[in-house]
């Protein structure tokens, strides 16, 4: 087990954001989490993060209570995440902002007279992610002019610079067209490989995306967990189907695609 | 390479001003080379880290009284000893000042910071036993590496040793400075000014190097108005005044923030434009507050992001 959330409650005043959430990720798992809007996934994501204490509850990453512990604690304990609207450093070039994050892995922010430049560690580490990502080429272009996908994939790929065990992707393919939706997920599957991904956790409306790459899939309804099953019985179950992904999918055949679950050890 | 030729020739013409250029030009590059520090400071604040402050003359009241009450009251005449003791009294006030002013962005710091300025204007007017109120005090020359320069006229002492021993001041500042920005420090720096949500989601402790960066520009605002001092021999709270705050930030914008040395030529140019002005034309905030909305809406980027635009349509003319 390596995060854990148990009953957790999150209230907004009257409203209720999460309503008694349980879930656990295991090793090498790629779990989904879907709902309509409202149905508190973003509320969760911001819970398991840590950016927000739950009301009620507990979240354990590691076997410690993460409940509002901040981003910032969070990556130094080994959990990283992106952004649904995606965060760049838009004046930054490529290379620059995955040294930011290589930078914070190693802890050397603090080294005011430092050559950056000079540093081969971080150069080496933060060129290393890049070229997983296929941004090598572009190492040296400001993040604002990149193309939407490429900036989608910068905003993942400095959260994998910090090399994390777990990583939460808030819709890594939202805003993105179709076409580029699958070349990112390949990607990013075959980066977390790379790195030794011990978990991914993504929140996704694009059911193909859905289907086609988790190991587990949890279904969360009026901040309740409607479902928690593998992709198959998530299928073969009507209501969840009707309420949850909003149609009737058709039948298909299991994507061939490479998965965190398959990763040996 | 071109950046390297500029500065060689700017380092050779500065080291060769006293021996050429009329007295009067030559005591004029004081306060350049004083303002020069402050700003190297208050852009590692403004243009990497993304914040405004307008209470920085705090600082630089802080490192003129240092030296004026020192060379005066204790008899330490020591620039070398008089610069490290601004540094500490510097950093001693930003530290607790700062850290309550970095968790707060935008107009709200620039508040803050505003505010603490026109508390310690206060103090420097209403303590008079101490810092003479309204006159001020006077500040002694300094001795220069161990020496007092006696045989020295004060014109004489200012366009000689201590012209030399600001500019080497000028030259460490800016050398520490440039690792300060092209260190692992200075990136962490720059995240936070480009995306404060995403900084933070890679571990970027936001306030605490904000808080770091607080602690740098007000050492190097101290350091700078020791230097200030000097050349006038008397120090009041006009120094630390909002008015003061707001000529620096005006400095940095000339020049440009986005750029290294665009703080160092805004000083420049805001000196000797302002005696320009002055001579001709007594109402020179007029001017310069033309000038300034002029390069709020046409030219954001400063002088240097006006040099920055032109150099490739140079190179293609080429």
């Amino acid at each position: 087990m390596i995060l854990e959330a148990r009953g957790v409650r999150k209230l907004y005043g009257p409203y209720v954001a999460l309503d008694g959430v349980s879930l656990s990720i295991r090793e090498g798992e790629f779990v989904s989490i879907i709902g309509p809007n409202g149905a508190g996934k973003s509320t969760l994501i911001n819970v398991l993060t840590g950016m927000l204490a739950p009301s009620a509850g507990s979240v354990r990453f590691k076997d410690k209570d993460i409940g509002g512990i901040g981003m910032v604690a969070l990556t130094r304990l080994g959990m990283a995440r992106s952004f649904q609207l995606v965060q760049i450093f838009p004046e930054l070039t490529v290379l620059e902002s995955l040294q930011a994050a290589v930078v914070s892995r190693l802890g050397g922010g603090a080294r005011i007279f430092a050559s950056l430049a000079g540093d081969r560690r971080i150069q080496e580490d933060a060129l290393e992610v890049a070229t997983l990502f296929n941004l090598a080429d572009k190492a040296h272009v400001p993040a604002r002019v990149l193309p939407q996908g490429d900036k989608k994939l910068l905003d993942v790929a400095s959260a994998f610079a910090l090399r994390p065990e777990i990583i939460l992707l808030d819709e890594p393919t939202s805003g993105v067209s179709t076409a580029d939706k699958h070349a990112i997920m390949e990607i990013l599957v075959g980066a977390a490989k790379r790195i030794g991904l011990r978990a991914i956790i993504q929140v996704e409306h694009d059911m193909d995306i859905v289907f086609g790459y988790s190991d587990r899939i949890i279904a969360l309804h009026q901040g309740k967990v409607l479902a928690d099953a593998a992709p198959a019985q998530i299928e073969a179950d009507a209501q969840v189907m009707d309420m949850v992904v909003g149609r009737r999918r058709a039948p298909q055949p299991p994507d061939p695609s490479p998965r965190v679950g398959e990763r040996a050890g | 390479m071109r950046t390297a030729t500029v500065l060689t020739l700017v380092s050779l013409t500065l080291l060769a001003i006293p021996l050429v250029a009329p007295t009067y030009y030559v005591t004029l590059m004081l306060p350049f080379m004083a303002y020069g520090v402050i700003l190297l400071g208050l852009n590692l604040l403004f243009g990497y880290t993304g914040l405004v402050s307008f209470g920085h003359a705090l600082f630089i009241g802080i490192g003129a009284y240092t030296g004026a009450v020192l060379t005066t009251r204790f008899g330490v005449r020591q620039m070398e000893l008089i610069l490290p003791a601004a540094m500490l009294a510097a950093a001693v006030v930003a530290a607790p000042v700062g850290a309550l002013c970095v968790r707060y962005v935008k107009i709200y710091f620039g508040m803050l910071t505003l505010a603490f300025g026109m508390v310690f204007y206060t103090f420097l007017l209403k303590f008079y036993k101490l810092t003479g109120g309204d006159e001020g005090m006077r500040m002694l020359r300094p001795w220069l590496l161990g020496s007092e320069w006696a045989g020295f006229s004060k014109t004489a002492y200012l366009i000689g040793p201590y012209y030399y021993f600001s500019l080497a001041v000028l030259v460490l500042a800016t050398l520490l400075m440039w690792r300060i920005v092209r260190s692992p420090f200075g990136l962490c720096l720059k995240t936070i000014r480009e995306n404060q949500l995403k900084a933070e989601s890679l571990g970027v402790s936001v306030p605490l190097y904000r808080w770091y960066a607080f602690m740098i520009s007000a050492v190097y605002a101290a350091v700078g108005g020791a230097l200030l001092a000097t050349p006038t021999g008397n120090v009041d709270p006009t120094l630390a005044y909002w008015t003061h705050s707001g000529n620096i930030v005006f400095m940095v914008l000339l020049g440009g923030f986005s750029s290294f040395f665009g703080p160092l030529l805004g000083a420049f140019v805001f000196i000797f434009l302002q005696d320009t002005v002055m001579s001709v034309f007594p109402y020179w905030r007029l001017i310069f507050g033309a000038v300034l909305a002029f390069i709020v809406i046409f030219a954001p980027g400063g002088l240097m992001g006006l040099f920055a635009r032109r150099r490739p349509v140079e190179v293609s003319r080429g």
